[in-house]
């Protein structure tokens, strides 16, 4: 009896998510809408960074990195060599002549990232737990000072100024809506394709994998596949969440995606739950509001200073570490089961 | 031909030689004993026919095809299965989910609907039926063994190693494991290697038993012929003394 009641009160949440998402607009200031769809960006990067961490248990301090190259990608598309020069950068050779509309280098900067990130996964093959996160982390830190060095392809420390998206096929929304359609619409489809990934066979090789390597081996699962696999996959997630946030911001400089960057996603993934989904829109919510909120509590009205955001940060992650082990979405489900209990009872 | 055949293997841990020029053969449909007293080299030997382990020289063929040179996650996909000394599931996964990953190398992309009736099936088969939703945290050390088989099981081997299954259990529980052991054979085709110090459960199942000591064969034969077997005794009272010390 109780085999259905869980899928179908998530089935609920999941429709009652959806009728939120699309209805917001109507209700909210262009403002909010904005952090909103920040929301849906972290979103998609926290997804791809959960595949990893959570399902595959490889840990990424590096995932800002990942976000990088994709704003990057986006960036130099959208440009092309003519947008390069009229901007008064010196474009290299390999970088298109014409510019490319915004939306269409969205799939191409994950598909980019993801290829980079397959190649990075190689040589982690070799590197156990720890030696893996500080590799990740290596390579956000060393990424700003590359961007700046590579001043053809990045427009160097000055950055790139985009121009400012419109909404494409003669749509008449104004751009925050359309920013706004476009994370989510992305957001959306990426949510279900991790989630046919996950519970399925491969998802399975990857936690088999995490939960112990030489079972998962014995069983035919091959570690070198899933878990190069898994850092494609979860590095295309975070090329994408790039493209979509150089979109937004409409500039992208070495900066844009810190090293502490990688830090608060990584952080986000365990405030909303390893390995779990819809885990993930509690750690965006987070991402995003948190530091704000932290720096000035709207019911106190109190207004701390700016480094409140990270101390509070790191405090909300102690006690979510030491008190609810699984993250929001295990205490979710705790608070929800009896309700699920109930519901199968009375069938 | 010989199903499995394994021909001089020698493996070397640092110093410590687990395994020398050790040869064994097991013919379709054999159930075979592998005893000896505590760090014969048993385990390791599994470890090296699963390609967990590298021997350092010798060879170990399967159907004819020599191991030494497959990867660890293909030998499944060769027809051997394995369980574990010391029980090793994955312990946030479901017990179905735990068959899932053992039935990995079955499944196809769309076959998930018939990879998990099989996999119910098999946890119907060794009376698990209701425990599918069930992590293995908490469930007793027998299921769990139980489980393990399972899991080895619906990869659907011609090859079943079995390390210790009698290990942990009790008295009631060793005699339905040696019913258990006869009915696969039957059931599934399978040939059994089986890594055992219950020796009534080795005799009882066992058409010939191979007998390690410090990394070397020291006799084989049938049940009775081993337990006669003069070196065998004075391997396992050596190995009482020394424990006894
Ligand atoms: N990975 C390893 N590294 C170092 N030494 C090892 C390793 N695996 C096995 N050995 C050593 O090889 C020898 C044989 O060990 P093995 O586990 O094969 O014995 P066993 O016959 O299975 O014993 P038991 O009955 O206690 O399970 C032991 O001396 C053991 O310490
Ligand atoms: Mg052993």
């Amino acid at each position: 009896m109780r085999r259905w009641a869980s899928p179908v009160l998530q089935g609920l949440v999941l429709a009652a998510a959806v009728v939120l998402i699309v209805l917001l607009p109507r209700f909210t200031s262009e403002f909010r809408l904005g952090q909103f769809t920040y929301v849906g960006i972290y979103f998609i990067a926290l997804l791809g960074l959960n595949i990893l961490t959570g399902y595959n248990g490889q840990i990424s301090l590096g995932h800002a990195a990942f976000m990088a190259i994709g704003g990057y990608t986006a960036a130099i598309l959208i440009l092309g060599q003519k947008g390069f020069e009229l901007a008064g950068h010196d474009p290299a050779q390999v970088i298109p002549e014409h510019g490319m509309r915004a939306l269409f280098t969205i799939p191409i900067a994950g598909l980019v990232t993801g290829v980079i990130g397959y190649l990075f996964g190689l040589p982690a093959l070799r590197l156990a737990a720890v030696s893996l996160a500080l590799a990740t982390l290596a390579v956000a830190v060393s990424f700003p000072a590359l961007a700046k060095r590579f001043e053809h392809l990045t427009g160097g420390g000055g950055g790139l100024s985009l121009p400012l998206p419109h909404a494409p096929f003669g749509w008449d929304i104004s751009t925050p809506h359309w920013l706004y359609y476009e994370a989510w619409v992305t957001a959306a489809i990426l949510f279900v394709v991790a989630w046919l990934l996950v519970r399925g066979r491969v998802g399975r090789a990857w936690r088999a994998i995490r939960d112990g390597e030489i079972a998962a081996v014995s069983s035919g699962v091959s570690p070198a596949v899933y878990k190069t696999l898994a850092f494609g996959i979860s590095a295309a997630y975070a090329g994408v969440a790039g493209a979509l946030f150089a979109i937004q911001v409409s500039y992208i400089n070495p900066d844009t995606f810190p090293v502490t960057l990688s830090i608060l996603l990584l952080a986000s993934v365990v405030i909303g739950g390893l390995s779990s989904l819809s885990g993930v829109i509690v750690g965006a919510l987070v991402l995003e509001f948190l530091p704000i909120y932290a720096q000035a509590p709207p019911v106190l009205h109190l207004n701390f200073a700016k480094q409140a955001g990270p101390v509070v940060f790191g405090f909300v992650l102690m006690v979510i570490v030491l008190l609810v082990p699984g993250g929001m979405a295990s205490l979710i489900r705790r608070i929800t089961r009896p309700l699920t209990a109930a519901l199968a009872r009375k069938a | 031909m010989a199903l499995l055949a394994v021909e001089d293997v020698t493996r070397r841990f640092g110093g410590i030689v687990a395994l020398t020029d050790v040869s064994l053969a097991l013919e379709k449909g054999e159930i075979v004993g592998l005893i000896g007293p505590n760090g014969a080299g048993k385990t390791t030997l599994f470890n090296l026919i699963t390609r967990l382990y590298r021997p350092n020289s010798g060879c170990i063929l399967f159907d004819g095809k020599d191991l030494t040179r497959t990867p660890a996650y293909r030998i499944v996909r060769l027809g051997i299965a394995r369980t574990f000394q010391n029980v090793v599931l994955f312990q946030n996964m479901t017990v179905l989910e735990n068959l899932l990953v053992g039935a990995h190398s079955q499944l196809r992309p769309f076959s998930e609907r018939r990879g998990r009736k099989q996999a119910v099936e098999m946890l119907e088969y060794l009376k698990l039926g209701d425990l599918g939703e069930r992590l293995p945290g908490g469930l007793p050390f027998g299921t769990l063994k139980r489980v393990e088989l399972a899991r080895a099981l619906v990869a659907k081997p011609t090859l079943l190693l079995l390390d210790e299954p009698a290990g942990g259990l009790n008295h009631e529980e060793v005699g339905e494991l040696a019913e258990v052991i006869r009915r696969l054979r039957r059931d599934f085709d399978l040939t059994i290697l089986l890594v055992e110090h219950h020796m009534q459960l080795v005799m009882s199942v066992c058409d010939r038993v191979h007998v390690l000591n410090f990394g070397r064969k020291i006799a084989e034969g049938t049940p009775a012929e081993v337990q006669a077997n003069p070196d065998v005794i004075e391997a396992y009272l050596g190995a009482e003394t020394v424990d006894a010390a």
